[in-house]
């Protein structure tokens, strides 16, 4: 044994100290093969606790530390940190985790220092085998892709732009705007949302630093953080938009009407060559292939013989762009809950039961009614209104989340209704979750303004009368929890308070990208308290509501959170690639490509020339898949290697071992 | 009775932390079990847990991430799939197979944690030590052998539990 190594055993106070013998455990390990010093210390990670490791490391030309204390987890870092300053390289660290897995929920005193003991052996044995790492720096590409054109996608691109960045913003619709663009009114402060959102995809519009792709798609993503390349198809809109205006004649003179069940939600109709809304960013027209009837039959380009700049190109065909990026932010939305998959509440059945996007848009000034609020045979004005909560949400049967959103949403609908029309409007709740700034105050507001609460789920909704007065009218059965009654409200309009849901294709979108979803297929962070945005794919952030149902302020904080990510990795130049990787030994690989097939990142490569497998470091993320698959041992992990482990778990047994012979010999 | 000597392979991301959830907890269970940490169950070869039984081990834990969970996406399915084949293979040699435990522990499972720690060290403390088991088996054999052709073969002693020979 040539190594020279330091063992420190932290008293950690009394957390571990009150618990384990700590200064037996360090006589104990002063005696391991190849242990030269043994101390123990009251906080190891306190700066004269580093200071002790740095000063052994110099004076005593240690090669190995060894620190049993707390959980790597929390102050592994610290310590690498302090052999780096000494100059020992830091993978060249272990350490043993005496307090949560020891002191902590040991409550024999001599069966905790004796466990102790087993794990500081482990690391003894393990740190001898450990071998110099040095972390991989690649240099990152300061291009930011973000994905989904939504206000956090537009926030995002925003503010990575004006730091001087350049953002491709790549959004599957024609225009930008995302949800907030079909919204009215937005809570609890009642301004427009087209007021305060249009100045924002205006200058996403117009910035130097942004390339905005609509009617895009990403369709390939492959590389690691700081050098991916993403393959975008830009689907044919059938106009060029270097000639185009944007004047709107051809949406004038196009003949064919078509429902528009996107942005209308299927309020209204458009003609077959549109654009979403009147600002849409940009404010290019698409050829809705499908529904034009030049595609269709072969004649008609009505619009071609009316556009003042010949811009309509029914030959263009889709592109597909390659474009080189460091990061990428998805921020690609939800999908509202569909409320036909709850067939009491009658939605698609009974005409006057609305979604809560049906009637943002009837209540949107921009939108199918001018702004007023009708039945579904648009001239008869509610008298009444009932408004339902938690659609599809806090539901064993649907999703069993709380959407996050819909009470406010639905008070804010309570209280555009009362306004525009005067309706007696109820509310059917739960409960009333209002966390956030000015939310509360809202709710108190609509109490005093007169709105009807009641307190339970809606069972169904329903057009059969029992009484006269029920008679052509929506009836809302419910039981109120508070007085502990069934109740049936008879009502003019319903409007089915939604929660949000996952994209549909968001498993597909997050294998794409190489990122995980949840049970819910919702985007999933790296931490769900301390790293938001982040994933666990390095370079991959998520942003908004792909990650979770949020409103408008938590996904716009999102938006700038994930900026400033990308900001400080670009800020970097350079990045720190995973030192921990897999290596393949050529001599020994007999290129069965078994490691291919395990390996969750596409890093390992078969080199067709050698007839070997072949392990690129900058992908590889360190998992050792490959290392469990391969039989013939021919790849292992750096920093995990066989050796390695073995060595742990071979120096755990043999103080096991030990102390059952000491055992048996008193005995 | 010799104390059970269990080793647990845990993964760094949701078991391993699942553990230091329960120290957080201060939830109590038997010492006996001593984890090794790896970035991944599916770093767990075969292998790994073979030298670990020949090492003297009674029992051995591999717990990793749920299965949809996996900080490396996938490399759980492989532990999923590989653990109960080598189950098998134990059963097939004589090892009885709950030596052998394979659990998913996420970060928040402290609880869980304790409670599959607690359970597995009763089960190990129930059947005899391993190297007895396998001396037995071999004492079995080589008399079979014997018998059968009139010759044995030496019985290959199954302890790697020295420092050095790792």
């Amino acid at each position: 044994m040539t190594e020279k190594i330091g063992v420190y055993v932290c008293h950690c106070g009394s957390n571990i100290a009150g618990v384990v013998d700590v200064a037996e455990v360090a006589r104990w390990a002063g005696q391991l093969p190849g242990v030269v010093v043994a101390r123990d210390y009251k906080f190891m990670c306190s700066s004269p606790g580093q200071e002790l490791i740095q000063k052994d490391i110099q004076e005593m030309g240690l090669t190995r530390v060894v620190v049993a204390s707390c959980s790597p987890h929390l102050h592994e870092k610290t310590f690498r940190g302090a052999c780096a300053r000494a100059g020992l390289n830091p993978y060249l660290f272990e350490m043993a985790n005496i307090r949560e897995q020891d002191s902590w929920v040991t409550s024999d005193k001599t069966e905790a220092t004796k466990k102790a003991k087993a794990l500081v052996a482990a690391a003894v044995s393990r740190v001898a085998h450990q071998e110099a790492l040095e972390a991989l720096l690649v240099p990152i590409d300061p291009n930011v892709l973000v994905v989904g054109g939504g206000i956090t996608g537009i926030q995002a691109a925003l503010e990575i732009a004006d730091a001087g960045d350049h953002v491709y913003l790549v959004e599957r619709e024609p225009s930008i705007g995302g949800h907030m663009a079909q919204f009215d009114k937005t809570f609890p402060t009642l301004d427009c949302s087209a007021c305060i959102l249009t100045p924002k995809m205006v200058s996403a519009g117009n910035h130097k630093n942004i390339t905005l792709l609509t009617w895009s798609e990403v369709e390939n993503v492959s590389g690691y953080v700081g050098n991916f390349t993403v393959t975008i198809r830009k689907k044919a809109r059938y106009v060029d938009e270097a000639i185009c205006t944007g004047c709107g004649v051809c949406q004038e003179k196009c003949p064919k009407k078509v429902v528009d069940d996107v942005f209308e939600v299927g309020m209204a109709r458009r003609k077959a060559i549109y654009t979403p809304f009147p600002q849409a960013v940009p404010n290019y027209p698409v050829i809705d292939r499908p529904n034009c009837t030049f595609f269709l039959k072969g004649t008609c380009k009505a619009c071609e013989k009316f556009c003042p700049t010949g811009a309509i190109k029914f030959d263009q065909q889709d592109e597909i762009l390659t474009v080189k990026v460091g990061n990428i932010i998805l921020a690609t939305g939800y999908d509202l809950f569909d409320a036909r998959r709850i067939p009491q509440y009658g939605y698609g059945k009974l005409a006057n039961v609305f979604t809560s996007l049906e009637f943002e848009r009837m209540s949107n000034a921009a939108g199918p009614t001018g702004g007023r609020i009708f039945l579904r045979d648009g001239v008869t004005v509610p008298k009444s209104v009932g408004i339902v909560h938690c659609v599809g949400s806090r539901d064993q049967n649907y999703n069993a989340y709380c959407s996050a959103i819909c009470c406010m949403q639905s008070l804010k609908f309570a209280h555009l209704v009362r306004e525009k029309t005067g309706a007696e409007v109820y509310e059917f709740y739960i409960d009333i979750r209002t966390p956030g700034k000015g939310y509360e105050e809202f709710y108190q507001r609509l109490l005093e303004e007169g709105t009807h609460f009641v307190r339970g789920k809606v069972a169904e909704v329903t057009n059969v009368a029992r009484v006269p007065e029920e008679e052509d009218r929506l009836i809302i059965q419910v039981e109120d929890t508070l007085i502990g009654k069934q109740r049936r409200i008879p009502v003019d309009m319903v409007i089915l308070s939604a929660g949000l849901q996952a994209r549909k294709d968001s498993k597909e979108v997050a294998k794409l990208f190489g990122i995980a979803c949840s049970a819910d297929q919702w985007f999933i962070e790296k931490h769900p308290k301390l790293d938001p945005v982040a994933t666990m794919t390095d370079g991959v952030l998520v942003a908004g509501a792909c990650q979770g149902p949020k409103d408008i302020p938590a996904s716009v904080a999102q938006g700038s959170a994930a900026a400033a990510r990308v900001l400080s990795i670009i800020g970097q130049e350079e990045i720190e690639i995973e030192a921990a990787t897999a290596i393949v030994d050529e001599e020994t690989c007999v290129g069965c490509q078994q490691c291919i097939a395990s390996c969750p990142y596409q890093a390992i490569v078969y080199l067709e020339d050698k007839g070997k497998a072949y392990v690129n470091e900058a992908l590889c993320k360190g998992c050792g898949t490959c290392v469990g698959t391969c039989l013939p041992k021919c790849i292992s992990l750096k920093h995990f290697t066989d050796e390695q482990l073995v060595s742990e778990m071979i120096g755990a047994m043999w103080a096991m071992n030990q102390f059952e012979t000491e055992a048996l010999e008193v005995a | 009775m010799a104390e059970p000597k269990i080793i647990g392979f845990l993964c760094n991301w949701c078991s391993y932390r699942g553990a230091d959830t329960a120290g957080m907890a201060r939830l109590k269970y038997p010492p006996n079990v001593k984890i090794v940490r790896v970035p991944c169950s599916g770093r767990i070869s075969p292998e790994l847990v073979l030298r670990t039984f020949r090492a003297g081990a009674d029992g051995v834990l591999v717990l990793g991430c749920h299965i949809g969970d996996c900080h490396y996406t996938s490399g759980n399915h492989r532990t999923a799939k590989r653990m109960p084949v080598l189950k098998k293979l134990l059963e097939y040699t004589g090892v009885e197979p709950q030596r052998l435990r394979v659990e998913w522990v996420s970060a928040a499972e402290g609880e869980k944690f304790a409670t599959v720690v607690r359970e597995f060290t009763e089960t190990i403390r129930a059947l005899p030590p391993f190297m007895e088991t396998m001396q037995g088996r071999e004492q079995g054999a080589r008399k079979q052998r014997s018998g059968e052709k009139g010759q044995g073969e030496k019985g290959q002693a199954v302890k790697e539990a020295a420092w050095t020979s790792a």
